[in-house]
């Protein structure tokens, strides 16, 4: 039996801007819950320029580990075809952000639980103008560290090259994760075979 | 200096003649662009200089990334695959409906997942503060939308025929009339970002972002098809657009293929 090749991918360009973001993209945490989290961080290219025009998408499992099956991250108003904002209560994993002018990004989301022998992380996606195709990398909170050092994908790494890969934590249940596209200590970007 | 397009023409032709080559001495074709591809500019300090580090899904059940995030009526509303009802007078331009089916690399339908549609207006256009160039916005028209697909794995949208647009590549670079798409798999691992052209424009030679497929196959899968068929009398004219979502061999190889 033959099968379809794959439609290629395209860079999203520079004009997603009204099209894609969504109000409340980075509020993925229902509000005051006391598992939330910030994580955060820059989208620099090769030469340590910020990326203002960068669009990241998270997604991750909520503190049990669980994958979230719930729609409603762009709930919408009939009355207006506007955005609503989310429902208040349904944690749906899924959030998206442009970068700012400074190439900075922010999301509130749910601490993720660990799902197998991985350390907890979030599934990090990068679209960018000059991206031929997204990126794909794996923001893992700094602790508990022996999770880390058992995780097998950080664990078949080289330690500086692992260390792309783990978020640094700042005040405020706050984690700071950068994104180099590219030169000296260059993020970790994922192939899925 | 400016690069010309004769200089970007030799450059395209340079990279398609390395990759036909590559294949004639045994490399596998490749489906999607490469990230390094120099005759677009903006990707030359934009892609990472370290290879990818794969991971083998088949081995890792619990990957986040098998999963994905959920929409559903919630979501979308009723009019969002409509792009020419979205402001009280008509767009200005030819109004087209565009269809067709997501699939997995199984062909099977992808069901209920969401895609998103945006594009310049018939003028080449974006409804974007970043696009300054010379040519009229249409208060009638914004050029987002967005659908579900259906247990058909099937979509449909109402919009315009955009544009075509110059850009700052290089001199004189234009490109061809395109629509955008973000669609989302039943893994995250088979998300795609991409591009919809339109059958026999002259532009593509000249496109390094199209150019950038260096296979011919695969570029011929992002050119829609013009389907008599699908055109209504009076009011619109049909294309017809199939989406094949890639993704890692434990989402589709099943009963040996
Ligand atoms: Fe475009």
């Amino acid at each position: 039996m033959s099968t379809p090749r794959p439609t290629p991918s395209h860079t999203v360009g520079p004009f997603y801007g009204y099209a894609l973001p969504f109000p409340g993209g980075g509020e993925t945490a229902p509000p005051g819950d006391p598992d939330t989290i910030t994580v955060h961080g820059h989208v620099l290219d090769g030469e340590g320029t910020a990326v203002p025009d960068a669009l990241i998408e998270i997604w991750g499992p909520g503190p049990d580990g669980e994958l979230p099956r719930k729609g409603g991250s762009m709930r919408r108003d009939p009355v207006t075809g506007g955005f609503l904002g989310r429902n208040g209560v349904d944690f749906t994993g899924f959030g998206r952000v442009p970068t700012d002018a400074d190439g900075h990004w922010a999301v509130r989301t749910l601490r993720p639980g660990a799902r197998g022998e991985h350390a907890p992380y979030l599934s990090v996606c990068v679209f960018a103008r000059g991206l031929t195709h997204h990126l794909f990398t794996r923001l893992h909170l700094p602790e508990p560290a022996d999770a880390l050092a058992a995780d097998p994908l950080l664990a078949s790494l080289p330690p500086a090259r692992a260390a792309t890969l783990v978020a640094r934590a700042e005040p405020h249940r706050t984690f700071r994760f950068d994104i180099r596209l590219q030169g000296a200590d260059e993020t970790v970007f994922l192939e899925f075979t | 200096m400016a690069l010309t397009q004769q200089d970007m023409d030799n450059e395209i032709a340079r990279h398609r003649e390395a990759y036909e080559k590559s294949v004639a001495e045994g490399a596998p074709r490749a489906d999607h662009p490469p990230r390094d591809y120099p005759p677009y500019r903006s990707s030359l300090l934009r892609h990472p200089h370290q290879p990818l580090v794969v991971v083998a899904t088949a081995r890792d059940p619990e990957a986040v990334e098998l999963g994905s995030p959920a929409f559903g009526d919630t979501d979308v509303t009723e009019l969002d695959n409509d792009l020419t009802r979205r402001h009280r007078g008509e767009p200005i331009g030819e109004r087209i409906t565009v269809t067709g089916r997501v699939l997995d690399r199984h062909g099977r339908p992808v069901r209920g997942q969401l895609i998103e549609l945006w594009q310049a207006n018939a003028a080449g256009r974006y409804a974007h503060q970043r696009d300054q160039h010379p040519a009229p916005l249409d208060p009638n028209f914004t050029g987002a939308g967005r659908t579900l697909t259906d247990d058909d794995g099937g979509y449909r949208f109402t919009t315009i025929k955009p544009g075509a647009y110059p850009w700052r590549n290089h001199t004189n670079a234009w490109r061809p009339a395109h629509l955008h798409f973000s669609v989302f798999g039943t893994a995250f691992t088979q998300r795609l970002v991409t591009q919809m052209y339109f059958p026999n424009d002259p532009l593509f030679p000249y496109d390094p972002i199209l150019q950038s497929v260096t296979d011919d196959a695969a570029r011929q899968r992002l050119v829609a098809t013009y389907d008599h068929s699908l055109s209504t009398p009076e009011w619109s004219l049909g294309y017809r657009w199939d989406i094949v979502l890639d993704g890692p061999a434990a989402t589709w190889i099943e009963d040996g293929r």
